[in-house]
């Protein structure tokens, strides 16, 4: 665990990345694929990265975790409307709503572990989701939040607008580059390292010193602030939010976006589980509308035989070639 | 000085009585050795001194302060350190990574968002220095549950250690170990004693009574007798148990 690698704030794979995401607006078109589908995997892998500080590294499960994702959307959409239409104050917001909502929901659960907490964490997932729908007035009920702005990035001395799908790749990649280092250096941390000694055994820490609960209420609070913050840019990206984001099935779409990919066993797995699954969407989903059912007979064969998912596969295969 | 005091603890669930008024002294520096039938209550106690449980009634004083229900994470800052009969590790950390989370240094910077572990040479030196103690120098690498039984046994031990702990509370540490694990563990035992109050509660009579000072036979939930091992082996309640056939 303690790896030089782990040492460093950014690491070459991560520079790898993010030299390959800065050329995908160059040639994603040219693939068959579409500009818009660049913003809205990135959106979703700092939201899968944001769930898997919960599953992965605190060994936490929400299945109810599309609520925060919705209310950053809702919260951003709202900001917009009565606020002020100003891209900052809405990201802000989004991001406030949804630390608020998470130490909220983690206030209430912090204290159970296992199939309980899980529980917990769907009954409030659904609290969230009624809410959505029937606050009609606030929320625009099932029709959802529209015609949400897409305001400029105003900087004070140069302002970029966000109106075509390009630029606003390019501003939430910049986002997505804060985001993932973050949460990198969060998951490398003594903070971090306590929540992975909390996954193994919540009663070993406890006895060591460590106030379980706490630990396990920011790390809800952080998660949620960050899929807020994915959720916000969702809302801007579609110019729109709706109440179906936050439903359990799409909570549960995350969920196995980050088994898939490996993020019980790796940092990297979200980033895989999302780009294989909205890909496979995109790809599978032009030949039959059935994409589902292949994408969910994956999701079966790696629960059953490789539970670690698809980065712990390519990390055994690297292993087998060293 | 009794740097431990438990007085009238009482611990019961719903109807049953598990623990029944005991009374007992560790002064400091003593190895006091806790022995009795299964069922007969020892483990509970040491959850209640730990704050696993808490006490329906009574007293637990650290140093004169009473600590009887609070939370195991304050009562191990407060510095009693346990081991468990089932070994608790973390299993996906490396030896070193699981002694150095149990460092005080480490805890103190337990929310520390920012600055990372790999790092800090500071703290995986202070773990080595605790692997060593142990024994455990080379396998300061190796991953948790690639570990022997016996060095696992030992690791745990490294790992209570590492708390720097006024009380270090093992239960049942030879439970699984075979002549020559105990013998290795009742060496390093005997290496560290010095340095520590220690309460051991343990079913190897010949363990116990080769180490303890003072020896508290708990049964049915109370202590029904004390003593040093020279005096126990002539108890009569001692004489009259199996527990007798042994000591």
């Amino acid at each position: 665990m303690a790896g030089d690698q782990a040492a460093r704030l950014v690491t070459p794979p991560m520079l790898v990345l993010f030299a390959v995401l800065a050329t995908v607006p160059m040639w994603i078109e040219s693939v068959g694929l579409f500009q818009y589908l660049g913003v809205e995997i990135l959106i979703w892998v700092m939201y899968g990265l944001a769930f898997n500080l919960l599953m992965g590294t605190a060994g936490l499960v929400s299945f109810g975790h599309g609520a925060y994702f919705g209310i950053g959307a809702y919260a951003f959409g709202l900001a917009q409307f009565h606020l002020s239409a100003n891209l900052w104050v809405g990201l802000v917001v989004a991001a406030l709503a949804g630390a608020i909502a998470g130490l909220f929901v983690a206030a209430f659960i912090s204290h159970r572990r296992g199939i309980y907490y899980a529980f917990m964490t769907i009954a409030f997932g659904q609290i969230f989701w009624t809410i959505a729908i029937k606050a009609y007035r606030v929320t625009g009920g099932e029709d959802g939040l529209l015609r949400i702005p897409r305001p400029p990035a105003d900087f004070g001395v140069v302002s970029f607008d966000l109106a075509d799908n390009r630029s606003l790749y390019y501003f939430v990649l910049a986002i997505f580059v804060i985001v993932l280092v973050a949460m990198w250096r969060l998951v490398n941390s003594p903070y971090g390292r306590v929540l992975a000694a909390i996954r193994q055994s919540e009663t070993r820490a406890a006895h060591l010193g460590y106030p379980v609960w706490r630990y396990k209420l920011v790390a809800f609070a952080i998660s949620a602030l960050v899929s807020a913050l994915a959720g916000g840019l969702f809302a801007m990206g579609q110019r729109a939010a709706f109440p179906d984001v936050m439903s359990v099935q799409q909570s549960g779409l995350i969920v196995m976006m980050v088994l898939v990919g490996g993020g019980l066993v790796s940092f990297w797995g979200p980033v895989i589980g999302v780009v294989v699954f909205i890909v496979a969407r995109d790809v599978i989903g032009a030949l039959t509308f059935a994409w589902m059912i292949y994408f969910g007979l994956l999701f079966m064969l790696i629960v059953l035989f490789r539970p670690e998912g698809i980065a712990g596969i390519a990390r055994s295969l690297a292993a087998r070639w060293r | 000085m009794a740097l431990i005091e438990a007085t009238g603890v009482h611990v019961r669930f719903g109807e049953r009585v598990v623990l029944e008024d005991v009374d007992l002294v560790v002064p400091e520096g003593e190895l006091h050795g806790i022995m009795g039938p299964n069922g007969a209550g020892k483990t509970t106690f040491f959850n209640v001194l730990t704050g696993r449980v808490k006490p329906t009634r009574g007293a637990i004083r650290l140093g004169g302060e009473n600590i009887a229900g609070l939370s195991p994470d304050r009562i191990a800052a407060k510095g009693i350190a346990r081991s468990f009969q089932t070994m608790t590790l973390f299993d996906d950390f490396t030896a070193r990574d699981n002694v150095m989370v149990a460092l005080p240094a480490f805890r103190a910077r337990g929310f520390d968002m920012r600055h990372e572990v790999a790092g800090d040479a500071g703290l995986a030196t202070q773990a080595d220095d605790v692997l060593a103690c142990v024994g455990l120098s080379a396998k300061a690498k190796i991953v948790a549950r690639q570990l022997s039984y016996g060095e696992r046994r030992a690791l745990e031990i490294a790992v209570a250690l590492a708390q720097h702990p006024r009380v270090l509370c093992l239960d049942e540490p030879t439970s699984g170990l075979g002549s020559d694990g105990t013998r290795l563990l009742l060496d390093l035992i005997g290496r560290i004693r010095s340095r520590y109050t220690i309460v051991v509660i343990e079913h190897d009579m010949h363990f116990l009574f080769s180490l303890a000072e003072r020896i508290s036979v708990i049964h049915w939930g109370q202590v029904v007798a004390r003593g040093t091992p020279h005096e126990l082996r002539s108890n009569e309640w001692v004489q009259r148990s199996n527990l007798g056939r042994f000591a």
